[in-house]
């Protein structure tokens, strides 16, 4: 880790549109329906971005392989073979010979230049072409330091995504999640967190306390989660850049599930008292508590909806779990999961959108991460366990409502060994399954918001 | 009776290791001190087990519930924490909740028997510390449990 968080959080800049440069054309303009199933993905060249000196050559480079990365996981785009590019370095930034790149089926180009200002600041410029309408689609410049290069390279990324698509990227997010080492008997996990591509990774904590379920402030650079310290589990928040941590609340008895309300300014969690779960909701600021559910089954996994006012829960209150929702300042709960007999639905999450629920679904000795609408219609299995019997649970949301992380753990072995347990990302059409590589083991994920 | 035959066989094992320490108080069955985990997971049973996404008490477990109530008459100052525990095959948050309500059904029917409310404490761990680390119906029988630890 080379910059500190408090950097990373406030260095950027945009310094301007850039001016169309090409006279443009009347055909139809580039652009991905993501909505629907199957995308045929768009082939794209991302030029290296093109700089004066050898060390602005080096930053143009490594900014133009992230992009190009972070486009290819999507899905959505193929990345041309820089060794197919006909057309190569400072003449691009004149203006590209579109006929070039229409010979090596690009249909759209990135190209950019890098510039180490005076002050000592990164100056970075590109440009997103539609090759067959030959326009350019969008031009953007940014001052960030040099040690910043991967969160503008992301931030481009971004731009491109949402001018093609019509719809938010999600490339400058983080994840937190649960890293996991040791034997299955006395796991250690620790908080952790990276970038969205695994990259930036950090330990939060060491590992001598068990912590699970981690969650991020919509608003804050905040974390609430489940901690074991002094063998009490209760709901406790991180602070990022401080390293804090805080017991929320003193309850007499075990605090867990929590999540934060979507304006940031309460959270949400499960309370047993005298072995039942119910769900309360905490006000940051007075601390004030309100028990929003009541009721002798198992209460938990609560999730808000985008706009605050509703929650959707799991409970066991028909004989197994199941998905309800109820208003968040409490009274009857609806339930909205009616699938196969016997299908148990868990870990519910709203999505940031609010068209969708993803959920965890245990059914025949299989798990699967779904989602259905907010009214239970339209359920769909997105990701499944593989017949080797793995077991899959804990979805959460891209900011962008369109894409799901979620982990998979092996099975082990008659002496305990494998259990191998690994993040992945899916798309929500049920495509484009990826394993999101992190350096040891890793469960319960939570995709942050987009970074501030 | 697979009890019986696991503490002949752990006592075999402790009562050789324990033949060092200079003749620690023995308990009925044991060389351990009265009043230790030793002496309760040997003598007593420390833990019971529970039907897949269950938590009511079947008559094995009360039986050693009762052998523990009875032992903790016998050793007054002893004070439990019930640590209650559930197989892999849950979901995270549902398995704390699930072992919640295991280590409170022990501890209620502790209660029932008469051992103050005030000398037993519970926790639950969810599926976050199995005891068998496989994943086979052998280990997810021996996990789903409720522990009493003396502290």
């Amino acid at each position: 880790m080379t910059i500190s968080y408090r950097n990373f959080l406030k260095l950027f800049m945009l310094v301007a549109v850039l001016g169309i440069l090409s006279p443009g054309s009347l055909r139809a303009e580039l652009k991905i329906d993501i909505t629907r199933g199957v995308v045929e993905p768009v082939p794209l060249a991302v030029t290296d971005f093109f700089g004066e000196g050898k060390g602005e050559q080096d930053f143009g480079e490594k900014i133009a392989g992230v992009i190009a990365a972070d486009l290819e996981r999507s899905g959505l785009f193929v990345p041309i073979d820089k060794k197919a590019f006909i057309q190569t370095g400072k003449s691009l930034n004149v203006l590209p010979r579109f006929g070039d790149w229409r010979l090596i089926k690009a249909q759209a180009l990135v190209q950019g230049h890098v510039e180490m200002t005076v002050d000592g600041r990164l100056k970075v410029e590109f440009r997103l072409w539609d090759v067959y309408a030959e326009q350019q689609m969008v031009g953007l410049a940014y001052f960030s330091v040099p040690s910043n290069w991967r969160r503008v390279s992301h931030i481009i990324a971004d731009a491109i995504y949402e001018r093609i698509t019509g719809e938010k990227g999600y490339f400058d997010t983080r994840i937190v999640y649960i890293a996991e080492t040791g034997p299955r008997t006395r796991r250690a996990k620790r908080l952790a967190i990276m970038d969205q591509d695994g990259e930036n990774h950090r330990f939060l904590t060491d590992g001598t306390i068990l912590v699970l379920t981690p969650r991020f402030s919509p608003t804050l650079q905040e974390i609430t989660y489940l901690s074991y310290y002094n063998d009490i589990p209760r709901v406790y928040i991180f602070n990022i850049d401080s390293g804090r941590q805080e017991r929320l609340g003193d309850f007499p008895n075990m605090t867990f599930a929590p999540r934060f309300s979507p304006d940031g300014k309460g959270v949400i969690m499960s309370m047993a008292k005298d072995g039942n779960s119910d769900i309360y909701k905490m006000d940051l600021a007075t601390r004030k508590i309100v028990q929003l559910t009541k009721h002798s089954s198992i209460d938990t996994a609560p999730s808000y909806s985008p706009d605050g006012d509703e929650i959707v829960f799991e409970s066991d209150r028909s004989g197994t779990q199941q998905l309800y929702i109820t208003s968040s300042s409490g009274g009857g709960a609806k339930r909205i999961s009616f699938g196969p007999s016997r299908a148990r639905y868990a870990t519910p999450v709203w999505s940031p959108r609010g068209d969708w629920i993803a959920f965890t679904r245990i059914f025949g000795g299989n798990t699967a991460i779904g989602v259905m609408r907010t009214d239970g219609s339209g359920e769909r299995i997105l990701a499944q366990s593989t017949p080797r019997g793995d077991w899959v649970e804990g979805p959460t949301w891209a900011p962008n409502g369109r894409v799901l992380m979620f982990f998979r753990q092996e099975p082990a072995d008659k002496q305990g060994r494998g259990g191998k347990t690994r993040l992945f990302t899916i798309d929500i059409t049920g495509h484009n399954e990826r394993e999101v590589v992190s350096p040891v083991d890793a469960s319960d994920p939570a995709w942050s918001p987009l970074n501030p | 009776m697979r009890f019986k035959i696991l503490s002949v066989i752990a006592v075999a094992g402790l009562v050789s290791a324990c033949a060092g320490l200079g003749g620690g108080a023995g308990g009925a069955g044991g060389n351990y001190a009265p009043g230790s985990q030793e002496d309760l997971a040997v003598n007593v049973g420390d833990r019971v087990h529970y039907d897949f996404d269950k938590y009511e008490l079947k008559q094995e477990a009360r039986y050693t519930l009762q052998q523990q109530a009875a032992w903790l008459a016998a050793n007054e100052g002893v004070t439990i924490t019930i640590e209650g525990h559930a197989d892999e095959r849950g979901t995270r948050e549902y398995n704390l909740a699930l072992g919640e309500r295991r280590a409170q059904a022990a501890a209620d029917y502790l209660m029932v028997l008469g051992v103050s409310k005030s000398r037993i404490s519970t926790v639950s761990y969810g599926k976050e510390r199995p005891e068998d680390p496989a994943s086979n119906e052998t280990a997810w029988a021996k996990n789903r449990r409720a522990v009493s630890v003396v502290k």
